[in-house]
Order: structure tokens, then sequence, then C-alpha cells
């Protein structure tokens, strides 16, 4: 369905889109032209000189072992996040689903986490599970647990993975509901009929019907994990203890802003950004390919 | 193959009533149609008889055995939809076979069923296609491929053909017909449509307002309309009402415009003096010297036949379907009410009165 409208001054057109492009180029193609820039140059913490030196932070950056020990980092990280919110999102969409009391009330709870913001909702992890002010980590050191997140690398993984699970799991929770209400009650009617119980008709029915919307949310939630749970992490451990929870995101801040090295920090800004731009092709690719089923 | 049982089948939507307690044997093999206007809660028995819906009281037994309170997956039983309902992403072949891989088919067998029936049906060459590459015919041969592949007890059809259009639907209807003859297997057929109830059923259900206005064979319920419902109900045009009260000797009634009519057969089950309704077809009035003075306000040519509407003196509204050219708008025409074709019915009640 494209319609084409005319317009009878060649300059309307440009000038329509002129406020969204000049956003585009101010916030994004500037900043991103800046740091792909950057990340050919070395300059001294102070800015005084400033020098060109090709890809030469490219391969120092991959042959950083902390470098590509944050790759595993974030990869373990954001596969987690990804797992668990969606898992409990379908979950609890699918309990959504059926006729319930109060539906529309449980519906509503469920969706505010996403309007909290990251740095609010990891100060709330934080009253949970700090070891001598959280609820639950003062209960686990008086239960006999050693916890300290702050100490313990595991246990800072976990808090941070959960934190932003959390966050996440509201946003697919919407979109999983949507997807399941959008399958004809006939069709799952159908599967009763044939004989397949309601485990069965799940994972043959109605799991299928709602991969695409499934995938679109791996997507979203990949993207999510690398690159907007730098508040969550920020607020809750600061990468740490040591580099636990150093992810890529976090280490590009760390380089720039603390270490003030501007180079190492745009050269892996790039890198995210390449990787960034990978992932929104593969899902348009995808989409457009498995939409309909 | 099964028989089919319903007694005092009742259901309730929180405090509406949507089933007053519907009775129903069905033998084996029969083709039962239930009809009736949206509403009257046909829809909602299939769906007690599939296990769709739980029956506020009452039982449901198949071939014998009580499934009341059974599983849809437990009775045995095959539906289509009125809008196919069809697995969107298994192919047709999948489709067809769902139901037999669950129940543990080797997967030769299935293939063997599924072809058997892809064949009867001619849907063979579609095997592997997506349901949404199909048309709306097709799509319903591969919804009652699905049923038939799974050989079950009983067939359960909820309004299958109201989505086809009209050439298909009469196509469908002699096909959905043949086949359930062919295989014997014992039906239940919900329709709206008069037309497919009088030529699917072996009987018919006629239903109204949660109640079974009339459960007999189709002429039976076209000659003998146990209600006004029923009468109005089947048969197009619908069949004329006109009030009058019945007269000494129950073997005539009179008008209120005056003329009386006498019937072929006394009425004995009523006092003279009874408000009465008398039914007549359309196709049963004859034109005729002497009738009564029908002022013509619509005529309706459909070739073969003319279906014309008026008003007798009494300001009853009558229509006739006359098999001649009838002359135009606002003219009188002569019509004989043929005393045997008469349906007598309670006033009050609108029961049958014999």
């Amino acid at each position: 369905m494209q319609r084409k409208t005319i317009f009878p001054q060649k300059g309307l057109p440009y000038l329509l889109l002129a406020p969204q492009l000049a956003i585009t180029a101010v916030f994004f193609f500037w900043p991103a032209g800046q740091a792909v820039w950057y990340a050919f140059l070395r300059q001294d913490a102070f800015g005084i000189r400033t020098q060109f030196v090709g890809f030469e932070n490219f391969a120092d950056l991959f042959a950083d072992p902390y470098y590509l020990q944050a790759i595993w980092t974030t990869v373990f990280f954001s596969v987690s996040v990804t797992v668990l919110s969606m898992s409990v999102a379908l979950l609890l969409a699918a309990l959504a689903d059926r006729e319930i009391r109060a539906a529309g009330l449980y519906r509503t709870l469920l969706i505010w986490p996403y309007a909290i913001a990251p740095a609010i909702a990891a100060v709330l992890w934080l009253f949970l599970f700090h070891p001598s002010i959280g609820l639950l980590g003062r209960g686990l050191n008086a239960m006999g647990v050693a916890w300290d997140y702050r100490l313990n690398d595991g246990q800072a993984m976990l808090v941070v993975i959960l934190a932003s699970a959390w966050k996440q799991v509201s946003y697919n929770f919407i979109f999983f509901l949507a997807g399941l209400q959008a399958i004809p009650r006939a069709v799952l009617e159908a599967a009763a009929i044939d004989g397949a119980r309601p485990i069965r008709r799940f994972w043959t029915v109605v799991f299928p019907l709602l991969s695409p919307t499934a995938f679109f949310l791996l997507v979203v939630n990949i993207v999510y994990a690398f690159f907007d749970t730098f508040g969550i992490i920020d607020a809750l451990t600061k990468g740490g203890p040591g580099k636990a929870t150093e992810t890529l995101i976090y280490r590009a801040y760390l380089d720039g802003r603390v270490n003030l090295d501007l180079g190492m920090s745009a050269a892996q800004s790039v890198v995210l950004m390449i990787m960034v731009i990978g992932l929104t092709i593969v899902q348009f690719r995808f989409i457009e390919r498995r939409v309909h089923y | 193959m099964a028989t089919l049982s319903l007694s005092g089948v009742r259901k309730q939507f929180g405090t509406t009533p949507v089933l007053h307690g519907i009775d129903l044997d069905v033998a084996d093999g029969e083709m039962i149609v239930v009809v009736g206007a949206s509403g009257c809660g046909k829809s909602t028995l299939l769906r007690i008889v599939a296990g769709l819906e739980t029956a506020s009281a009452g039982s449901v037994r198949i071939d014998g055995r009580d499934v009341t309170g059974l599983e849809p997956a437990d009775r045995d039983i095959a539906m289509v939809f009125q809008n196919y309902a069809l697995y969107p992403h298994m192919t047709v072949f999948e489709n067809m076979a769902y139901g037999l891989k669950i129940r543990g088919m080797k997967l030769p067998d299935i293939r063997r069923r599924v072809d058997e029936a892809a064949q009867m049906l001619e849907i063979g060459p579609l095997l592997d296609r997506k349901p949404r590459q199909l048309s709306g015919g097709q799509r319903q041969r591969v919804a009652m491929g699905r049923a038939v592949v799974r050989e079950p007890k009983l067939f359960l059809f909820d309004e299958p053909l109201s989505n086809l259009d009209a050439k298909l639907r009469v196509q469908m209807r002699a096909e959905i017909r043949r086949l359930q003859k062919r295989l014997g297997v014992t039906s239940l057929f919900v329709t709206h449509d008069q037309v497919e109830a009088m030529t699917l059923g072996d009987r018919l259900v006629v239903m109204h307002q949660g109640r079974a206005a009339q459960v007999a064979s189709p002429m039976e319920v076209w000659g003998r309309p146990a209600d006004t419902y029923v009468a109005g109900f089947i048969g197009s045009p619908a069949m004329n009402f006109l009030a009058a009260t019945l007269l000494e000797g129950g073997g005539a009634a009179m008008l209120r415009a005056g003329p009386v009519i006498g019937f072929a057969r006394a009425v004995s089950a009523a006092a003279a003096g009874t408000a009465v309704t008398l039914g007549i077809r359309p196709e049963h009035v004859e034109p005729a010297e002497g009738g009564l003075p029908l002022a013509i306000d619509l005529v309706e040519p459909l070739g073969s036949e003319t279906v014309i509407h008026g008003t007798l003196p009494g300001g009853e509204v009558l229509t006739a379907r006359l098999p001649i050219p009838a002359s135009g708008i606002g003219a009188t025409m002569p019509l004989r009410l043929p005393p045997e074709a008469f349906h007598v019915f309670e006033g009050a009640s609108g029961r049958r009165l014999d």
C-alpha cells in the first residue's frame, strides 16, 4: 500500500522533513562521525597534543585481554538478561491471557516497571540486596550465606542481571500479551479438539504463532542489554568488583570519562555501533521474511 | 460412529440463561441440523457437546459414555469451524496430521490416512501449501479433511459454509451431505440458513430462545410446524399469519374482517371463541374468481413465479407466491385460501392445534 503524494512546490517536502533531519544530524550523525574520527586519533589526557594513529587504537583494543574479557562479560550478561526477561514475560503473559479476575489491574501493574528510570530501578534493587541495609541482603547474611555483591563477582553479576531483566520484563510482557491475544480462539479450540493438552498446545500452536513477536523481542532485548543497562550497572556496581560486571558500554564510558583516553573510547564506540547496525540488519532481514507464517 | 444423547442441558452465562434444558437423542450415523436465528443458543449447544463450554446442568453422552465433565480431547470428536481455524504455521498435511500425531500414530499410517482423505476431498495437490496460500473453498476442504482423518465418533459443524460465496456454498453443502452419508459418521450441524437445514438434515432441531421449538424431519417441520415461530422461520417467503376466532365445533374460524374460513379437519383441542392464529404458506394461496380481494402493494417477479404482497380487507398483510405474472401495484386480486392448507395455532401460546 504505497501512495504517492505530489507536492506542488519542490521545497515543501524538504521543509517538512527538515526538523527530523536536523535532529538526526545534530544528535546522531555529528557525534557518530566525531566518534569515528576520534577512533583514529590519539590524544593526551589534557587534550593538548593530538596525533593520527590509523587503526592502532583498534589493534590495541583487540590485543587487550581485559577488553576481550569485557566482550565475554557482555555476552554472558546479555544472554542472561534476554533469556530471563523474555521467559518470565512469556510466563506472565500466558497467565494474564487467561480469563482471570481483575485481569485489567494485573496487567496494568505488570506494565509499571517499564516506566521507572534505570537508576531508580537500580536503587530499588540496591535496597533489596545491599548486605547491610538491603532487606534480602541482610536476610541472606542472617541465614549464613556470605552475601555481598560488592565483593563477590558472581553475586554482583546476579544482581545486575536481575535488575536489568526485571526492568525489561514489562516491555516484553506487553508484546507477548498482544501476540497471544492476536491468536484466534478457534485455532486453540481446534487444537484442543484435536487432542492437544495445554502444554502441548502451547509449544505446537501458540509458541510458533508467537515466534515473530519473540524474534523481534529477542533483538530488542539484546540491544537493551548491550546498550541501555549502563545506568543500572553504574548505580549498582560501577563495573566491579574488579571487572566482574564491566560490559562493553561501561568500559567505553570508563576509558573516555574516567581514564580520559578519548581515542580508545571512540574506537570502542565504533565497535559497538557496528554491532548495533549488524543486529538491526539481522532483525529487518529476518522479520521481513518471517512476519507472515 | 456413535450415538449422541443430551438430557436436560442448560447453560447460563452469569445470570443470563442461554439454554433452558435441551433433550436430544441422535441415532448412529444420523445428521442433525440445529437451526435458529442468531442468539438462540445453537452455537452454545454445539460447544457444550464439543466440551469447549461446560453445561450448567444436564448431561452429554457420546456412545452411551457420559462425557459431560471430560475435556474436548477425551471426547473423540472432530469439529469444523466457521472460520476454518486452520493452524496458520503448518502445511495442509501438518494440519491434517496434527490430531493423529498427538494420538501417537506412526508416520506411515498418518501419511496413508491423510492421503486417503486428501484424495476424497480433492486437495491432494495442496498438501505442501500453507493455509494462507489457499482460497476460502480450499481452506474449507482442508478443515473438513482435518476432521475426516481423525475418524471420530462425532462430527460437529459450526456454520462451516457461512464464509463461502453463494455458489460455493451450494456446492460444498452437497459435498458435505455426500461425505457424511458415505462415512456414516453421526453429525451435528449448526446453521442459521434454513435452506442448509432443510437440505442437509435427517432431522432438524429448530431452536428458539434457548429451547428446542421442534425436533423433526425437514418435511415434517415444514408440513406440521409445532408453533408459530417454527412456521415463520422455515419456508421462504415466510408463512402468512392471520388472527381469527375459532367457531363452534372447531371446523372453522372467523377472520377479523368477517369472512369465515372453513378447515379441512376440525380442530378439537380448543373451545369455541378461542383466539387462534391461522397460518398459510404463500405458495398455497391461489388466484380464484370470487376469492378474498387482496390490495397489492408490492410485486416481486422471480421469473418462474411472482411474489405479491398486499393487504386483505380486514387490514391483514398477506404474501402470495403465484406461478403466474401478476397485475401491478394498486390493483386488487381475488385470492382463494384453500382450507386444507391452513395451520391452526393457539393465539396466546402460538402452539399448534390439531
